[in-house]
C-alpha cells in the first residue's frame, strides 16, 4: 500500500511534537524513521497507526483520505516497543486475538484460525511455543510473537516502534534478518522507528532522518551516507 | 573415623555457611518474630477469641437462640442486603473511576482523585449528617420521595447510600496503582488488532486487574458490612427495620444482653473470616496465573 503523509503536524498542549511534515512512501517499501529521542518519529508512526490524530494535515492510503479512519479500520499491524503482549493469554491466544475480534460475519472458523496461527508460528520460526505464556519467553521470542500477532490481522502495512530496542546485540542482528525476510515474503509496506543508524542503514530501502519534529533528509541509505543534507544529519551519522 | 583422609577434617574444607548478606543474626530474627507474634496475639487474635468466648459463655444453645430472635435475623438480613447492593455498585463505579483516571488525561483529574479519597478523610458521622441534610424529609428531594411513599432517610435507601459513601474509595484505590503500572500498551495493541472498546475491556483490561479488583471488593464488602457511624446517623436505629448488624450489636450491648450482642458480633466476625477464606482459596486455586501475571 502506498502511503502519503501530507503536511502532518501534531501539538501536545503548547509543545509541537511534529512541525508540518510531508513524506511519500512507495508501496512495498521498507522504511526507517531514524532520529534521536524527541525527534517525533514515534509520534509520526502512531499517527499512521491511528493511535494519535494529527493536529493538522492529511494521511492518504493508496490515494484515499485515511486521516479520520479509526484505529480498528486502518488494519495497520503495529508492533510496540515493549511488545505489549497480552500477559494473561497464551502465545496462541495472543496471535489469534485479532481474528477472534472480527465481527461474526468476517470471523474465520475455529479450525481456520488455528491453521493460520500455526502458519504464523512457523513463519516466525517458533512452531512449538503456542501453549506458553509471554512471561515464559525470551525477549527475542516475544518480539517475534508480537510480529506474528500483528501479521495475523492481514494488515495493509506493518508499523514497528523500536522493534529491536530492548534486545542484546546478537539477537538484534538475527531479528533484523528475520524482519527483512518477513517483509520480502509478505510484500507489506513496512515502517520502523529506530535511533540506531546502523540498523536503519542496514535494513531499510528508504531512510527518513528526523530531528526536533522535522524531517531532515529522505533518501536511500547510501545516498544519505554520501551526501548528508544538513549539518544535523552529518553530525548524527558521525556519532 | 581414623581411616578418614586428613584433608576432610581440615576446617578449610568445611562447606561454607551460605548466609545471605541481607539476613540479620538469628537472635535478632527471633526477637522480631516474637514482637510481631505477640502484637498480633494481643491486638487481633485475643479480641477475636474473646468475642466467641463471650458469645458461647452460656452455651451454644443460648447463643443460637439469641440469633433466632427476629431482631437479630432482621439485622443480619438488612446487612446482607446493604452489602449486596452497595458492593457491586461501588465495584462498577470504582472501575469506571480508575479507568478514567489512568487511561485518559483531562482537566480536573487531580480534583477527582481528591474527591475519591474524601470518604477516607471525612468522619462517617459527618457523612451521615450530610446525607440527612441532603435527602431528609425536609428537603426537596427527600420530601418528594416521602410523598411518593419511598422515604430515603431512616429507611433502606439512606443506609445503602451511607455505606456506599464510606466504601467508595476501596475499589478505585486498589485499582489505580495497578492500572497505572500496566499502562495503556496492551489496550492500544488490542485496538490496532481491531477490537472494540467493550471487547478490549472484557478481554484485556478486566483480566489484568481482576486480582486488584477482588481485593478491593473484599475490603469494600468488609467495610460495608461493618460500617457503624454513618449508618447510625441515617438509619434512625429502628429495631427490626433499619438496624444493621453493627447497630443492633451496640443496642443489645447497651441493654446488657451480652450473649445476644456477642453472638451477633461473632456472626459478623465470621462473615469477615469467610471473605478472607474465600480470598485465600482463590489465591491458592489460581496461584500459577497470579505468578504469571506478576512477572513482567
Amino acid at each position: 500500500m502506498q502511503i502519503e503523509i501530507d503536511h502532518i503536524s501534531k501539538e501536545f498542549g503548547a509543545t509541537a511534537a511534529l512541525h508540518p511534515v510531508s513524506l511519500s512512501i512507495p508501496s512495498g517499501a521498507l522504511v526507517a524513521l531514524l532520529g534521536p529521542s524527541g525527534s517525533g518519529k514515534t509520534t509520526l508512526l502512531r499517527i499512521l497507526g491511528g493511535l494519535e490524530f494529527p493536529t493538522a494535515g492529511r494521511v492518504l492510503f493508496d490515494a484515499t483520505d485515511a486521516t479520520n479512519l479509526t484505529v480498528q479500520d486502518r488494519r495497520a499491524g503495529f508492533v510496540f516497543q515493549s511488545y505489549a503482549l497480552f500477559r494473561h493469554m497464551t502465545v496462541f491466544e495472543n496471535i489469534a486475538y485479532g481474528l477472534r475480534a472480527r465481527p461474526r460475519a468476517q470471523r474465520p472458523a475455529k479450525a481456520e484460525i488455528a491453521r493460520r496461527v500455526t502458519k504464523l508460528l512457523e513463519l516466525i520460526q517458533l512452531p512449538d511455543i503456542g501453549a506458553r505464556y509471554p512471561s515464559q519467553l525470551s525477549g527475542g521470542q516475544r518480539q517475534r510473537v508480537a510480529l506474528a500477532r500483528a501479521l495475523a490481522i492481514e494488515p495493509r502495512m506493518l508499523l514497528l516502534d523500536e522493534p529491536f530496542g530492548a534486545l542484546d546485540a546478537r539477537v538484534r542482528k538475527e531479528l533484523r534478518a528475520g524482519l527483512r525476510e518477513i517483509h520480502d515474503t509478505t510484500g507489506l509496506t513496512t515502517i520502523f522507528v529506530t535511533h540506531d543508524q546502523d540498523e536503519a542503514m542496514e535494513l531499510a530501502d528508504l531512510v527518513v532522518v528526523m530531528s526536533m519534529g522535522r524531517i531532515e533528509q529522505i533518501g536511500r541509505p547510501q545516498d544519505i551516507r554520501a551526501r548528508p543534507a544538513t549539518a544535523f544529519v552529518k553530525e548524527f551519522l558521525a556519532v | 573415623m581414623s581411616d578418614a583422609p586428613i584433608t576432610h577434617s581440615r576446617p578449610a574444607h568445611r562447606p561454607p555457611t551460605h548466609r545471605p548478606v541481607t539476613t540479620e543474626s538469628p537472635g535478632f530474627r527471633y526477637a522480631l518474630i516474637a514482637v510481631v507474634v505477640l502484637f498480633l496475639a494481643f491486638l487481633l487474635f485475643a479480641p477475636l477469641v474473646a468475642v466467641f468466648a463471650e458469645a458461647l459463655s452460656k452455651g451454644a444453645i443460648e447463643a443460637v437462640t439469641s440469633l433466632a430472635n427476629p431482631e437479630a435475623t432482621s439485622a443480619i438480613k438488612l446487612t446482607l442486603i446493604v452489602a449486596a447492593v452497595a458492593v457491586p455498585l461501588n465495584a462498577v463505579f470504582g472501575i469506571a473511576a480508575a479507568w478514567l483516571i489512568t487511561k485518559y488525561d483531562f482537566r480536573g483529574k487531580a480534583l477527582l482523585i481528591t474527591l475519591i479519597d474524601l470518604p477516607f478523610s471525612v468522619s462517617p458521622v459527618v457523612a451521615g449528617l450530610c446525607l440527612v441534610l441532603t435527602f431528609g424529609a425536609n428537603t426537596a428531594i427527600g420530601g418528594w420521595m416521602v410523598a411518593q411513599g419511598y422515604p430515603i432517610v431512616f429507611a433502606l435507601p439512606s443506609i445503602i447510600l451511607a455505606s456506599m459513601f464510606v466504601t467508595f474509595p476501596f475499589v478505585a484505590r486498589e485499582l489505580i496503582p495497578v492500572m497505572i503500572e500496566q499502562g495503556r500498551a496492551e489496550e492500544e495493541a488490542a485496538l490496532t488488532l481491531g477490537a472494540s472498546g467493550w471487547r478490549i475491556f472484557f478481554t484485556v483490561t478486566l483480566p489484568n486487574i481482576r486480582w486488584a479488583l477482588l481485593y478491593g471488593v473484599l475490603l469494600c464488602n468488609a467495610r460495608a458490612m461493618g460500617e457503624f457511624g454513618a449508618v447510625a446517623v441515617v438509619s434512625g436505629k429502628i429495631r427490626g427495620q433499619t438496624a444493621t448488624m453493627p447497630i443492633t450489636i451496640e443496642m443489645l450491648y447497651n441493654e446488657y444482653l451480652s450473649v445476644a450482642a456477642f453472638s451477633l458480633a461473632a456472626v459478623l466476625a465470621l462473615l469477615a473470616l469467610l471473605t478472607l477464606t474465600l480470598k485465600t482459596l482463590l489465591e491458592w486455586r489460581f496461584a500459577d496465573q497470579l505468578a504469571a501475571a506478576h512477572r513482567p
